[in-house]
């Protein structure tokens, strides 16, 4: 099976003014079907921009780049779109869910772009479908006011799967969230990955991290550390741990 | 993507903030009311004067006597006393294509009936004058051609003057007193309303013309002759004719002005629709300028948007929008924003001028073409004015945007 993501000597230079900014030098890296990783790094690192170019949201300004086996250098603006909308799911740090349109109406997002478009009643059902898989089938038609934090990246996650993506890119996924809900979310995440699903995730969180089944650690642009991790947190056994200390605490006279 | 699912978008879009979209719209609204407004009281104004020409009848060529000025001082139509009896026969029995004619001697004239005793004008005419000039009876008949060869003393009243002299009284009949030889009426005429220049055309009685020149005028000439086409076709044929006969006949030489005035029905409305025209274009004007801010408001608006909705362009760029569709979505928006503005504009627009033609009294006249000007215009704003905030959002990087707060 080929590689989904294949990056040779990828480099990306910023010219910012007068200066070149090398915001990532001869980078080489391949991800397989079914991996599930976790780019790590402080700020300014090259995570963002590491990030960015597997979203296709930008191309590499040296190197090789390919997707799916698709060469992504080769794309131009639309043709990337094309390629986010079929291949790829995005799960932002600050959900981004459009405020005043239902949980419903946000998974739909993607499919209103779908080349060519399909049917509104399969729209429909494909989202409740989605939001079925992340658990909140109940909660269809709420805005995202009406949920909590949880709920939304939940309801994010669901609009990142509705095309059935290759792969699930998630950006700082439990940046704006509570211990037991990132490790829920992170549940959810590793289902996903069970059921096949690839899921490339930028985090600085270690314990975070800890989830996933490879962790690579970027420095200065660079690669420092790309190991597989070993004894990955389970969700579940990690969920337990916590409400038995909470409720040790609660006990705690 | 859809187009539908756009504007269901574009209309939740425009209903996040109901209090902006209105005030935005009301650019368009008063541009968009003004235009239909404006014009259609120019089409009214229009359409009045039109009214009163037709009332000179069908086909209708004027011929009038040359004035002549003295110290300066014209003395208007008909002074001149160029137009003869012989030319009256020779325009009867030498031109082609005349199917009335009748000439006309004006002066005013007391008129006394019973205790009443008013100043009235008296017109000499023949019995074709009726006819051409699109004068109906209400009761009663016209004279004949045997009134005006003997000169008989019968006369045709107009509404006003008949309202005047005999109240609700029949007038038939009757026998009024005109400087001071006793008329019989033999005719009431339907009314006619005001002329061109806010005159009473009901204010009037007929006589035969040769008792006009007898007993009113005392002179031998008339003031102008009215002159029916039998075709509305034959009409520029028959001016040109009637001129050829009149120069001839009054020995004008080749090179000199004619000494009488020739006026066709379509020359005298072009002449008083010309400077209704005029207004119209300028009110028509005044209103686009307005529904043009409108529409720079909706751009200013436009722009506000695409800067707050920054980071939503950017998850839907993540998504798969290309930036035909983020364009689409926007552009959309504007239309929708101004096509709504326009149709409320419409809407107000008949009202006002409606509410115009009620209480200033002043006919309006609203064209369907207004309307349609009026809408497609807002919409064409719409296009225009959106079209740069869209190009905008649609040029919009995806990281940058994602990244925007």
């Amino acid at each position: 099976m080929p590689a989904l993501i294949e990056l040779t000597d990828f480099s990306k230079t910023y010219n910012s003014g007068e200066v070149q900014v090398h915001a990532v030098k001869n980078v080489s890296i391949k991800i397989e079907p079914g991996e599930f990783v976790a780019i790590m790094g402080a700020s300014g690192s090259g995570k963002s921009t590491m990030m960015n170019t597997l979203g296709c949201l930008d191309r590499p300004t040296g190197g090789k780049f390919h997707f799916d086996g698709v060469d992504v250098m080769g794309l131009n603006r639309d043709e990337l779109a094309d390629l986010r909308n079929k291949k790829i799911g995005f799960v932002f740090q600050g959900f981004n869910l459009l405020a005043r349109s239902t949980a419903l109406e946000n998974i739909e997002l993607p499919m209103l772009y779908m080349r060519p478009s399909i049917p509104g009643s399969e729209q429909v059902e494909r989202a409740t479908k989605a939001l079925g898989k992340v658990g909140l089938a109940e909660r269809g038609d709420h805005r995202p006011s009406q949920l909590s934090g949880g709920q939304q990246q939940r309801v994010a996650i669901a609009r990142a799967l509705v095309n059935e993506p290759r792969l699930l890119l998630a950006d700082e996924p439990t940046g704006n969230l509570d211990t037991q809900t990132s490790i829920e979310i992170m549940g959810v995440f590793q289902e996903l990955n069970r059921a096949g699903m690839t899921i490339v995730m930028v985090t600085h969180e270690l314990d975070i991290a800890r989830f996933c089944k490879r962790n690579v650690v970027m420095r200065d642009g660079r690669i420092v550390n790309d190991n597989p991790v070993v004894d990955p947190f389970d969700a579940t056994t990690q969920l337990q741990k916590l409400r038995a200390e909470q409720a040790a605490v609660n006990l705690a006279p | 993507m859809i187009i539908i699912a756009t504007i269901r978008m574009a209309l939740r879009a425009l209903r996040r903030n109901t209090l902006r979209t209105l005030l935005t719209m009301l650019g368009i609204i008063i541009g968009v009311a003004s235009v239909i407004a404006m014009i259609s009281i120019g089409n009214g104004a229009r359409a009045q004067i039109e009214a009163q020409i037709a009332s000179l009848g069908q086909n209708v060529i004027l011929v009038m006597s040359g004035n002549i000025s003295r110290g300066g001082f014209g003395m208007g139509f008909g002074s001149a006393g160029t137009l003869t009896k012989d030319d009256l026969e020779a325009m009867g029995k030498d031109v082609e294509g005349v199917s009335g004619l009748s000439p006309e001697v004006r002066g005013n004239a007391q008129v006394v009936f019973g205790n009443q005793n008013i100043q009235t004008s008296i017109i000499g005419v023949s019995p074709d004058y009726a006819a051409v000039r699109s004068w109906t009876f209400t009761s009663g008949e016209n004279f004949t051609e045997q009134d005006v060869r003997s000169a008989n003393k019968v006369a045709l009243i107009g509404k006003t003057t008949a309202t005047t002299l005999f109240g609700d009284g029949d007038a038939i009949g009757q026998i009024i007193r005109v400087k001071n030889a006793p008329f019989t009426i033999v005719g009431l005429l339907g009314p006619k309303g005001s002329s061109a220049n806010g005159g009473d055309q009901d204010d009037v009685i007929m006589i035969p013309w040769t008792s006009a020149m007898k007993r009113i005028t005392g002179g031998t000439t008339f003031r102008a002759f009215s002159v029916q086409a039998a075709e509305s076709g034959k009409v520029p044929q028959l001016q040109s004719d009637l001129t050829d006969l009149l120069r001839q006949r009054h020995r004008i030489q080749e090179g000199r002005d004619d000494d009488f005035f020739i006026r066709t029905q379509q020359e005298i409305t072009e002449r008083a629709t010309a400077t209704s025209d005029t207004m119209t274009s300028l009110l028509g004007a005044i209103a686009g300028v307005s529904l043009l801010v409108g529409g720079i408001g909706v751009m200013n608006i436009m722009l506000v948007s695409v800067t707050e909705r920054t980071r939503e362009i950017g998850v839907r760029m993540a998504v798969g929008a290309r930036g035909r569709d983020i364009l689409l979505q926007f552009l959309i928006e504007a239309l929708v924003l101004s096509l709504v503005g326009g149709a409320i504009g419409v809407a107000l627009g008949i009202g006002t001028s409606q509410a115009i033609s009620i209480w200033k009294g002043w006919t309006t006249l609203i064209s369907t073409t207004s309307i349609f000007l009026a809408f497609s215009s807002s919409a064409a704003i719409g296009i225009f004015f959106g079209f740069y905030p869209a190009k905008k959002a649609s040029q919009l990087d995806p990281i940058e945007a994602l990244r925007f707060d």
